[in-house]
């Protein structure tokens, strides 16, 4: 479980995140929804340690990460997967190589038993066979399934994904959002999904959390979320007028 | 250390520009011994043997590390700096710092270390083909003979004169990765800036070698 509080983070003056709170539960895909500006991704970079909150705590399971120094810090972050907006995968390494890097870096595993994590990690997000690829040759959703591989490849207890679902067609970004949701269920991992795909939060978002002007506005289940009738939430889920005029029609 | 990555980063920087290096400094060699030998055979009074001397004390001092430095600050300079700006928006090196990477050391320190090595040798090699190129000219032009310029080369050899070709070739080498790291690694905004801390790499480690060459010229000799 990640329990963030009273998180603050100002840039140059002018504060993106003005006192969040909230929890983020393991073995759920716990969503952060909101529009652009609403102060997602600050969030979401302070929670893996990109950005330092001005103040307010980061808990991983009671862990305090804004008090730990960068040794103590790289315990916790050898427990992160990430997955990027842009995937992020290394240009200069192939798949295979991407994928291994962090086994590379931080294990002593034998060649075998690394090949073995790579392969596992490559079937499981069903991209086997492309080891000698370069992210160059592979398409947006292809890398987004590497970027997968590579972010659970250490076994995290959390996983963090940044616009999973961006510059995807609608099929793909469910191919990836079901992935995503098999993964953090089968791995019992603390998943947190930043997006403002409102299919991906009808379709996984066991939590949901929605931002606006730096504030959390709204916290609940995405059961819940259809129940409300008015306000800013409102506005962000039925943003198109087509939407609202669908939604009272069904009503009445 | 991160060896691999440093034998990767030596490999790029110093066999990928070794072509380049090796066009210019023959051709920078001949052209001084031409030229000298143009102002010689004006004055009359000099022998022509002096040329070899000529040409190897200019390669050794200065031509040869200040020339191949400049040209390498544009080579491998913007090439590292365009490189961790792409990689910074790209968000390549968030991947590496969330992963637990120390990025500093591994994305720096190799560039730094290659550079360290990697300049001095291919100013020694530039000075050789400097030299060479002197040579050629005399074969080609009849100017002077081979054994006039070799004697030359040979005259009244100084080792203090290595000395500082390789203070400076190490210097050099410090420079350009210093700046363009520090150029590239800390690039904010998208594909314009990345062209612009390029740029801006490039042209301040020229600056600050043009300025580092005067002073290790004014302070050693």
């Amino acid at each position: 479980m990640i329990e963030i509080k009273d998180i603050k983070k100002s840039f140059g003056g002018h504060e993106v995140l003005k006192g969040i709170s909230a929890t983020f539960e393991s073995g759920k895909c716990n969503l952060i929804i909101g529009k652009s500006g609403s102060g997602k991704t600050v969030t979401l970079k302070c929670m893996v340690g990109l950005f330092e909150p001005d103040s307010g705590s980061i808990l991983y399971d009671g862990r305090n990460i804004t008090e730990m120094d960068f040794k103590q810090r790289k315990t916790i972050r050898r427990e992160i997967g990430m997955l990027f907006q842009g995937t992020a995968l290394f240009d200069s390494l192939n798949v295979q190589e991407n994928i291994s890097f962090p086994l590379d870096m931080f294990t002593n595993m034998t060649p075998e038993e690394k090949m073995d994590r790579v392969n596992f990690s490559l079937k499981r997000v069903n991209m086997e066979n492309t080891n000698k690829k370069f992210p160059g040759e592979l398409s947006g959703g292809m890398k987004k399934r590497v970027g997968i591989a590579r972010a659970i490849v250490m076994n995290p207890k959390y996983l963090f994904c940044d616009e999973p679902n961006s510059g995807l067609d609608p099929k793909t970004s469910m191919v990836i959002d079901e992935l995503i949701q098999e993964i953090t269920h089968e791995f019992k991992m603390t998943t947190v999904i930043n997006t403002h795909d409102m299919n991906s939060v009808m379709g996984i978002g066991d939590k949901v959390v929605f931002l606006h002007n730096g504030l959390k506005y709204w916290e609940g289940t995405n059961k819940e979320i259809l129940q409300i009738t008015d306000g800013e939430l409102f506005d962000f889920i039925f943003a198109s007028d087509f939407l609202k005029d669908l939604r009272m029609r069904a009503k009445y | 250390m991160y060896w691999k990555e440093t034998f990767r980063q030596c490999k790029d920087i110093g066999l990928g520009s070794l072509s380049i290096i090796a066009i210019i400094s023959t051709f920078v060699g001949a052209v001084t011994a031409v030229q000298f030998a143009y102002q010689l055979r004006t004055i009359n009074l000099v022998p022509m043997w002096w040329i070899g001397s000529i040409v190897r004390k200019s390669m050794i001092l200065e031509l040869a590390p200040t020339i191949s430095a400049l040209l390498l600050a544009g080579k491998v300079g913007s090439n590292i700096a365009s490189e961790l700006g792409s990689m910074r928006i790209s968000e390549q090196i968030d991947a590496y710092e969330i992963m637990g990477v120390n990025t500093p050391a591994y994305l720096i320190g190799p560039k730094i270390l290659a550079c360290v090595v990697m300049v001095p040798m291919l100013i020694v090699i530039a000075v050789f083909l400097g030299i060479m190129g002197g040579w050629g000219v005399g074969v080609l032009s009849g100017i002077y003979t081979p054994a006039e310029y070799m004697r030359g080369v040979r005259d009244n050899f100084q080792q203090y004169d290595i000395f500082i070709m390789l203070v400076k070739a190490v210097l050099f080498g410090f420079i350009i990765a210093a700046v363009s790291c520090f150029k590239g690694f800390n690039v904010t905004g998208g594909a314009i800036e990345i062209g612009k801390s390029s740029t801006q790499a490039v042209v301040l480690s020229s600056i600050v070698i043009i300025i580092v060459n005067f002073l290790v010229a004014f302070l050693l000799l």
